[in-house]
């Protein structure tokens, strides 16, 4: 039998099913099968490698002791950290996962660089009959700098991500930043250039330098996003981490990491996309004019005096709740750390035994990345149909009497309709002022993942409510429980 | 520019480069609508296709002499991260769509 061509059709089968899983993943019915489907595809050319591939000499692959140790190693830690995370780290560990592949990238360009500058030569090069740029062998080099530079960057912006997301580092920015940038880009550049045009002596040298540069660069450009902006560079760095692994499909001369690269790299950057126009950004914005960092200190740090907030006992929020009419929950960030999403349910239940209409007002970019509150609400079985899409409850605001916010800043900040000096100026938010009373749950006054003040809470139609949301929420339960 | 052109010339680089400029466009064709609940299983599932790159670091892997000990190493580290791309990222698509599912049921 034909080796070659069984494996030549796994790659084909992987390449249909990541399209087809993707097309499915795209649609809410389908989402969860897509998946799957992709995920044998995967698997299909994966062992399809293992086992049916040769090199240009006809010789199988070797060392299985160490690859399928790999293999299981990733396998048993990968499941068992996907498993154990919570809903609420979710998106951390996206950028993770986003950075291990980019690393995969870099670490299979350094070893190919070494094997091309150790025992290699260009005749050997040209005998083989390999196709791929056979008649120009600089773009094999060319080809393994830039996947090289692609991985590396996706690696170390996606480990600062995973940083920021999870507060262990703080945005920093300093002035000119995107000067330093953009030359560190331009250095890159021409380092590449060098070698593959000069071929100096000391490539080596200089290969590791790119890589170091490239690395600084990462750190560099994702340093300074923060906010709301940051699930839009998750799915950029996304996007880099597929480019990356295409560039070793072109090594490999490789249809299927070709087609899951590219794919990944353009549906990536159009989903990049379709983000920004959720939050009514611009990518260059996003990019450039960073939330939080720099900018935040203009917003936040005049410490304008703003009056006075008043506060509302756990008593009278339950009174105010249980004769309302309509009530929307307005679920944010604060929830999802507190794990309330549960008792928010309770609440909920039993508003509606009382008489009460219940609603979620869910901004897009409510919890750490678009549609992340509905994976955590959907987690504590409150039913779809009483998940509103910011645009319907903005409708039903006028007609609200009690608007609850629950760990939410900057998706309810005014700020962003009205003062154009505030880094979140554009952001379309929820209008909760239009309701007849706003209460807003948070820990204590200080400002939200953007760092920014909300004059909202200042407003004479709001009350504040204190405490850790699920804290406050079983209270009011108990309190409702007992009216 | 004689070896730009000679790209073009060669069948399989040819080859190549169509299916990269098809797949963009299909990539971009696949997700151009998406509703924006979708947008964090999507990233994540596409997060696990680009972990399609662990067939390099097999492929590395497999070639490298047994004594190459560099090459033995850093392989081996890309397919422990390459595995973890990938199979970290297709369960944790799979987790957030189940939240997903249990709701439709109930409906």
């Amino acid at each position: 039998m034909n080796m070659q061509a069984i494996l030549a059709l796994s790659y084909l089968i992987g390449s249909i099913t990541f399209i087809v899983g993707l097309k499915m993943l795209s649609h809410p019915d389908s989402a969860r099968r897509g998946n799957l489907v992709a995920a044998a595809g995967m698997a299909v050319a994966i062992l399809a490698t293992i086992f049916l591939y040769q090199d240009e000499l006809g010789s199988p692959l070797h060392n299985y002791g160490w690859i399928f140790a790999g293999l299981v190693i990733g396998t048993v830690v990968g499941t068992a950290a996907a498993k154990k995370v919570q809903m609420t780290a979710m998106p951390e560990m996206v950028s993770m996962f986003n950075g291990m592949g980019g690393a995969c990238a870099m670490l299979i360009s350094i070893i190919e660089f070494h094997h091309l500058t150790s025992d290699f030569t260009w005749e050997l090069y040209e005998d083989s009959g390999y196709t791929f740029f056979s008649s120009i062998p600089g773009g094999m080099l060319a080809t393994i700098l830039i996947g090289m530079v692609i991985g590396s960057v996706s690696f170390a912006g996606s480990i600062i991500a995973w940083g920021k997301l999870n507060g262990k580092i703080k945005d920093r920015s300093f002035k000119g930043q995107h000067v330093v940038n953009l030359g560190l880009l331009a250095i890159i550049a021409g380092l590449i250039l060098l070698i593959l045009v000069a071929r100096p002596g000391m490539t080596i040298t200089y290969f590791y330098l790119i890589l170091a540069l490239s690395l600084i660069y990462g750190i560099m450009f994702v340093l300074p996003i923060g906010g709301a902006d940051m699930p839009v560079v998750i799915s950029l760095l996304n996007s880099f981490t597929g480019v990356a692994a295409a560039f070793g499909g072109f090594l490999y001369n490789n249809p299927v990491m070709l087609t899951g690269g590219i794919l990944v790299g353009s549906a990536g950057t159009i989903l990049t996309i379709l983000m920004c126009k959720a939050m009514n950004r611009s990518l260059k914005n996003v990019l450039i004019g960073s939330f939080g960092g720099g900018h935040a200190s203009a917003g936040g740090g005049e410490a304008k005096d703003q009056g006075h907030y008043k506060e509302i006992s756990l008593n009278d929020t339950a009174v105010l709740m249980a004769y309302a009419q309509k009530v929307m929950i307005i679920p944010g960030y604060g929830l999802a750390v507190a794990q309330a999403q549960h008792a928010c349910h309770e609440l909920e239940k039993l508003l509606i035994e009382k008489g009460v209409e219940v609603y979620y007002g869910i901004h897009p970019v409510a919890g750490r990345m678009p549609g992340h509150m509905n994976v955590l609400l959907a987690e504590a079985d409150v039913p779809y149909d009483k998940l509103m899409e910011m645009e319907d409850a903005n409708e039903q605001m006028s007609t609200t009497n009690v608007v609850m916010i629950i760990g939410a800043n900057d998706v309810v900040n005014p700020a962003a309709k009205e003062d154009p000096s505030s880094p979140i100026y554009g952001m379309p938010i929820l209008e909760v002022e239009k309701a007849d009373h706003v209460i807003v749950n948070k820990r204590s006054m200080k400002p939200g993942y953007a760092g920014i003040e909300n004059d909202l809470f200042f407003k004479p139609k709001t009350s504040m409510l204190f405490g850790d949301a699920k804290k406050v929420l079983q209270d009011l339960v108990s309190e409702l429980k007992q009216l | 520019m004689e070896q730009l052109l000679n790209l073009f010339t060669d069948e399989a680089t040819y080859r190549l480069l169509t299916i990269v400029i098809l797949s963009i466009f299909l990539g971009i064709e696949v997700i151009s609508r998406v509703p924006s609940v979708l947008h964090t299983p999507l990233m994540s599932g596409a997060n696990a296709i680009h972990g399609v790159v662990i067939i390099g670091a097999i492929i590395v892997m497999g070639k490298a002499p047994s004594h190459d000990y560099l090459a033995l190493t850093l392989g081996f580290l890309a397919v422990v991260l390459g595995t973890l791309n990938v199979v970290g990222g297709f369960v944790v698509t799979d987790r957030m769509l189940e939240m997903f599912d249990k709701k439709k049921k109930k409906k």
